[in-house]
């Protein structure tokens, strides 16, 4: 088992580099000179060679890719042009609300999903199942900034119960924190909850014509355990891949619920800083929120012993 | 949001229909509803001049921030005066919502479309060629794995940074997340049918490669590349309403149903019509294409999900 996550983490090297290379290439791409842009308007041709000299803009590109990936390694993701500070630092003061955002609405998106799935399934073919699997159509079609306006309208402007937007920190308060989290949380995990319902929907079917189904129904098990217990173990495989291949639409969600709620995460700081043309920031986030879904996917299939014996590494 | 058909697939086949017409409803009521909306979408952006709009850009100082349904009197030069109605309010420019909603539909249903024709062919000719030829394989697979590492939206945001704003740059943004997908699809069709015996037949016979791959392996992939292509101008749509949202797609002047709605964020808590009814728009359309999607799925290839 060791020896299979460790040559699976391997695997995603490569991976892994053919992103760096893409995104390393991507800022080579773009037109003027990051020198140029660090120094401003007032500098004059000798203080950019100087920037493009510390920068080392002036090696051979090559050399240039291996300074970048070794700067990276040691943390180092460079300077923001646009916030003045190094991107490293930038990111982990905007680290905690995305965080906190993701975690909330994979908890919320799952404990929501995951019964309503069974639930579906269990009652195929009815009009529980349709209006279940009608939601998950809708829940894929409404833009995520066209919930979250429609949550903040309903429960903040109208009903008046929760503030309209904003973040607290964790260490200012945890109801503040709560309160501030549940809009954006949920706004976020309706095409989570889509996409898993739909899939533990589809995985539960699949295992209720089983024998041990049949053998849990005949020994007299009730029937809540027989969904819970014996059928949604075995559907588990999928419905945990599918969670884990979600963390892309996740991130993506991150990016637009941020905006919309004015949480000043990850999510928010990317928008600004293609804004800004920021290219370093671009780059980082990038790589970062590449290498998480890249992780947490390897994860994902490292869980599979757990759910299914059979299948050893 | 790009979407992957395989996490939406997994559907039981349908059932043998039914005679009649109810049966043909029952059975194909979600091509009929996809279609019939994107049609009258369609049909309203491109008779939009003709529907009660005034010009789209038109703004109007004197009229801002107003409410769905006011009147405006004007006084024309001969002295008699005439009404335009405000059907769903004015923008924070005095701008027509409704105009704007109207004209909004001709852009998300051409970038729909454009990203979905070339996401396509390009992932199709790069699909053949890797499905086929084994040395190029293994370079653009591993090629496509790096760009599917990339969540969609963070790569289509990233490239529009390169770019200057427009019509064309928001395009290709959308297209390349889409293209790995299309490969991965083409190319595992290509692997399961090179192995057929006619395919073998027409290597035999001499077929020279071209040849064999338009003839005799291209067709096979057209009924999964229809599903997935109208999974794509869904997920195209929404993609691009989301960059024109966060201020970072077409310019913000274009009456886009994302840019109203950029435009309504600041006085969201006042005047929320703003958001909901290009939203609303937005969310049939996306919606009818997604169900259109599910319907030909079930129809051309329930097996797609399996062959992800």
């Amino acid at each position: 088992m060791l020896g299979y996550i460790l040559r699976r983490l391997i695997a995603t090297l490569p991976v892994m580099l053919i992103v760096a290379v893409l995104v390393f290439l991507m800022l080579r791409l773009t037109p003027g000179d990051p020198a140029a842009i660090i120094a401003g308007d007032n500098a004059n041709n000798e203080q950019i060679a100087l920037i493009r000299n510390r920068l080392g803009l002036d090696e051979p590109i090559f050399t240039q890719f291996f300074i970048w990936i070794a700067n990276i390694l040691r943390g180092d993701f460079g300077e923001s042009f646009f916030f003045k500070k190094t991107v490293a630092e930038l990111i982990a003061s905007r680290l905690e609300p995305t965080l906190a955002l993701s975690l909330a609405t994979i908890i919320l998106a799952v404990a929501i999903a995951v019964p309503l799935g069974v639930l579906a399934a269990y009652k195929h073919g009815t009009l529980i199942d349709k209006v279940v699997m009608g939601f998950s159509v809708l829940g894929f079609s409404v833009p995520v900034f066209v919930i979250g306006y429609l949550l903040i309208y309903l429960f903040a402007i109208k009903l008046n119960w929760l503030p309209v937007q904003g973040y607290q920190r964790i260490a200012d308060g945890v109801g503040g924190f709560l309160q501030r989290l549940i809009l954006p949380a949920l706004t976020l995990s309706v095409i989570y909850v889509a996409l898993i319902a739909r899939m533990t929907r589809t995985s539960v079917l699949d295992v209720m014509n089983e024998d041990y189904i049949r053998t849990a129904r005949a020994k007299g098990q009730v029937e809540i355990k027989v969904l819970f217990k014996h059928a949604l173990k075995n559907a588990a495989v999928p419905i945990v891949t599918v969670i884990g291949l979600g963390v892309a639409l996740l991130i993506g969600g991150v990016v637009v619920t941020e905006s919309v709620f004015t949480i000043p995460g990850l999510g928010r700081l990317t928008v600004d800083a293609v804004l800004a043309r920021d290219y370093p920031t671009i780059q980082a986030v990038i790589l970062l929120f590449s290498l998480v879904y890249v992780l947490i996917n390897l994860a994902v299939d490292l869980a599979y012993t757990l759910f299914d014996p059979r299948i050893r590494y | 949001m790009s979407v992957e058909p395989a996490l939406l697939a997994g559907e039981t086949a349908t059932p043998p229909p039914k005679p009649g017409l109810s049966g043909r409803l029952a059975r194909d009521g979600g091509i009929i509803f996809g279609a019939v909306v994107i049609l009258l979408m369609a049909l309203l952006g491109i008779t939009a001049p003709w529907l009660g709009t005034k010009s789209p850009s038109e703004i109007n100082p004197t009229f801002r921030n107003r409410v769905p349904g006011i009147e405006q009197a004007t006084r024309n030069d001969d002295g008699t005066t005439r009404t335009f109605t405000y059907r769903m309010g004015t923008d924070s420019l005095g701008r027509d919502i409704y105009s704007r909603v109207v004209y909004g539909a001709r852009i998300s249903l051409v970038i729909g479309i454009t990203v979905a024709v070339f996401s396509v062919a390009v992932g199709l000719f790069i699909g053949l060629i890797s499905g086929y030829i084994r040395w190029i394989d293994a370079i653009v697979m591993r090629l496509m794995d790096g760009l599917m590492a990339i969540p969609a939206i963070l790569l289509a945001i990233a490239l529009v940074s390169l770019f200057r704003a427009g019509l064309m740059s928001v395009i290709v943004a959308i297209v390349v997340p889409e293209v790995p997908r299309v490969v991965r699809l083409v190319r595992s069709i290509v692997l399961s049918v090179r192995e057929e015996p006619y395919v073998e037949a027409a290597i035999c016979a001499g077929t020279p490669t071209h040849l064999l791959l338009w003839r005799h392996i291209l067709p096979n992939t057209i009924p999964a590349l229809i599903v997935q292509g109208t999974f794509i101008v869904a997920s195209a749509i929404l993609l691009e309403a989301i960059l024109s949202f966060l201020g970072i797609g077409i310019p913000p002047e274009t009456p886009t149903w994302g840019n109203i709605m950029a435009e309504g964020r600041g006085l969201f808590r006042l005047y929320p019509h703003n958001i909901f009814f290009p939203g609303i728009f937005l969310a049939l359309t996306v919606l009818a294409v997604n169900v259109l999607g599910d319907g030909l799925r079930d129809r051309l290839d329930p097996k797609l999900a399996r062959r992800m």
